[in-house]
């Protein structure tokens, strides 16, 4: 069937409260409002106000609540609107949900999910625009996902609910009109294992997310110039699925990482720090990146192009890489 | 007798009282390492709350939370043992001294981020409200959080959501250091919960049949399904914020004037007066404290060290967890204390 990665997002979503009465979706619009992406348009409706719970403006408070649900039994869906936002819950997230377990000597478990938009593309400033997933991704305890397809925005939330650890999912807001295929009896997917997106046996091009698409049409672009260009999709960023990244770019010898986050301290540094440190001499050229500027994203439609990963600077990188054939 | 068990509270703030001077001795002799915060003077606000919970309400505290988690039922032994930071601690000598929890008397910590409890009461009431169980969450907090966003941000949400808490500020007068004049443009701390269109009653914090009586009557309105209610109760630390306070904000002729209002003193002095306590009944109740913590002390002296090969367990569940820690609703969690 068509579906739009939004779409996507709400059935997995549907489904959960249909499936388990103990989870609810609780956020800033998430109901009357229809969801300030839309995302749960209509839920409001189906299931009414204690399970589609519209919060205030108190990002930690409601976040923190969720937390507290979640270690009452509950399996609470906490939407954040933009991950930018997610800032006022850092407290709650890093000190309480994700420590919470470790400090109790493994007695408090928080089975709760944390939806947020993220990433740039949308001229929305710098208030609404970064990608911080790196970041979160740097926090024990924590589980990080990155739906960056119609499977995996339909499947990952339901097992992401079924864990017993916190989870938090990025949606990246330029994902959200995405239209294509969907299997009828899409659902639940694993979510501890990246995927190729795309076989090739001369370079490993490494991303996820938003960045997805931007990458797979570099590998179509670098195809025409006699470049097979693999595309792995990290799906979870924390814990990090090692052993298929290593797998990936020993078979090719090369690599190039594209992540919509800063460079400095980023995901993509911890990649290119893991393949450097265990794959070193099996590699034929260094590690490359494209990453976002290191700017706080600007309006002005030009600048944020230019701020941003793009296609043509994949290419260049992955042909960069190649070029350096030893 | 009617009323409260004027007795057995004196018993309980005696056992925290004798918990925490014995933590005292045994930081000056290094056995207990990290911050220690003690509850020394303010133990008639634990001991006259938690007298009117039941086994299936929950309990958020603070870093200064000793006291909160002995009378809740963790024994001494696991508490004691946690900041020895051995295996047998209520932690596993994870949490120490600020991060006491226990599944199994649904003991919600622990936290040492001023403020940082109260989202999780609000959400542990939620739960309840949700699944329609008749529970109460008493969240313990400094008059310090009160300056925090998260206090407002759940004050709001509680009152919104008529949820299930009994919020208990525990005003000692200092955040720390800092007197409560120096930080807050209204010191009337029930009066901005208030503002929340909460019931919200200040009490005389070192008189645990106040405390005791006005704590029975917001649970038992909180319970009856009368939305959350908030007691300012009025106390004080006798002794420094921790093991490293120089107490340089505060005059010693200051803190003799609280001492005169001893929670402990106060409420013997008064049973004795009206023959309720003889002076053999004192003894005895300091001769059970004392065997307690005692038998306390040498279980944590037994204690023994995780192997440094579990250090990174519990960041991640372990297989088959099933995420739920609702110590009161699933009996799939087990916690190291056992109830009295």
């Amino acid at each position: 069937m068509k579906s739009s990665y939004r779409e996507a997002l709400r059935a997995g979503i549907r489904e959960a409260l249909q499936r388990d009465s103990r989870v609810f979706l609780m956020g800033e619009d998430v109901g009357a409002y229809g969801g300030s992406f839309a995302v749960s348009l209509g839920l409001l409706e189906e299931f009414g106000p204690e399970r589609i719970r519209d919060t205030p403006l108190s990002e930690s408070g409601f976040v923190g609540a969720g937390i507290g649900a979640a270690l009452g039994g509950m399996r609470p869906i906490v939407e954040i609107m933009t991950v930018n936002f997610s800032l006022l819950a850092l407290d709650q997230l890093m000190n309480n949900a994700a420590s919470l377990l470790h400090m109790s000597g493994g007695q408090f478990h928080v089975p709760l999910v944390v939806r947020m938009t993220t990433g740039a593309g949308r001229q929305l400033g710098a208030q609404h625009s970064h990608s911080l997933e790196g970041w979160y991704a740097h926090i024990p305890g924590l589980r990080i996902l990155a739906p960056a397809t119609l499977e995996d925005a339909r499947g990952m939330l339901w097992t992401a609910l079924d864990d017993p650890d916190p989870v938090l999912i990025f949606e990246h807001g330029s994902l959200y009109n995405v239209q294509g295929e969907l299997a009828d009896d899409a659902g639940a997917v694993d979510i501890t294992t990246a995927a190729v997106r795309r076989p090739g046996t001369d370079i490993t091009l490494i991303t996820y997310g938003g960045t997805l698409p931007l990458t797979l049409e570099a590998a179509d672009l670098l195809a025409g110039d006699g470049i097979d260009a693999e595309v792995l999709d990290l799906r979870t960023l924390r814990p990090l699925d090692e052993a298929t990244i290593l797998a990936a770019v020993r078979r090719t010898r090369r690599a190039v990482v594209v992540d919509e986050g800063w460079r400095s301290g980023s995901i993509s540094a911890e990649i290119c720090a893991r393949l450097g440190e265990q794959l070193f001499y099996e590699l034929d050229a260094p590690v490359a990146r494209v990453c976002s500027a290191e700017v706080p994203i600007p309006y002005s439609k030009h600048l944020e192009l230019a701020a941003l990963p793009s296609a043509e600077r994949v290419v260049a990188a992955a042909r960069g890489a190649v070029g350096a054939r030893g | 007798m009617s009323g409260p068990d004027a007795v057995h509270l004196l018993r309980q703030m005696l056992r925290v009282r004798r918990l925490e001077e014995k933590c005292v001795e045994l930081y000056s002799a290094a056995k207990i390492r990290g911050f220690l915060h003690v509850y020394i003077g303010e133990e008639a606000v634990a001991a006259g709350v938690l007298s009117v919970l039941g086994p299936e309400d929950a309990v958020v505290a603070t870093y200064r939370e000793h006291g909160h988690a002995l009378l809740r039922g963790v024994s001494a032994g696991a508490i004691l043992a946690e900041m020895y930071g051995n295996v047998e601690g209520c932690c596993r000598g994870r949490g120490g001294s600020m991060h006491l929890f226990d599944a199994a008397t649904r003991f919600y910590g622990g936290n040492a981020i001023v403020a940082g409890g109260l989202p999780l009461a609000v959400g542990l009431a939620l739960a309840d409200k949700l699944a329609g169980r008749p529970r109460v969450t008493a969240c313990f907090f400094g008059e310090g959080a009160v300056a925090e966003g998260e206090f407002h941000e759940s004050m709001n949400l509680a009152a919104l959501w008529q949820l299930p808490v009994l919020f208990c500020c525990e005003n000692n007068l200092y955040a720390m250091g800092t007197a409560l004049g120096r930080s807050e443009s209204q010191t009337d701390i029930a009066l901005k919960a208030a503002g929340y269109e909460m019931a919200a009653w200040a009490v005389d914090g070192m008189d645990v049949l106040a405390v005791e009586d006005t704590a029975r009557r917001a649970v038992d309105a909180v319970r009856a399904g009368g939305g959350p209610h908030f007691l300012e109760l009025r106390t004080y630390r006798f002794r420094a914020h921790s093991m490293f306070d120089p107490e340089r904000y505060r005059d010693k002729a200051e803190v003799a004037r609280w001492q005169e209002r001893d929670p402990i003193t106060l409420l013997r002095t008064s049973l004795a007066a009206s023959g309720r306590l003889t002076d053999a009944d004192w003894e005895q109740l300091q001769a059970d404290a004392d065997a307690e913590i005692a038998a306390g002390v040498a279980f944590a002296e037994a204690g023994t060290p995780e192997p440094v090969a579990d250090l990174e367990r519990f960041v991640y569940s372990e297989a088959g967890a099933a995420g739920d820690s609702d110590g009161g609703a699933s009996g799939d969690s087990k916690g190291s204390g056992s109830r009295p």
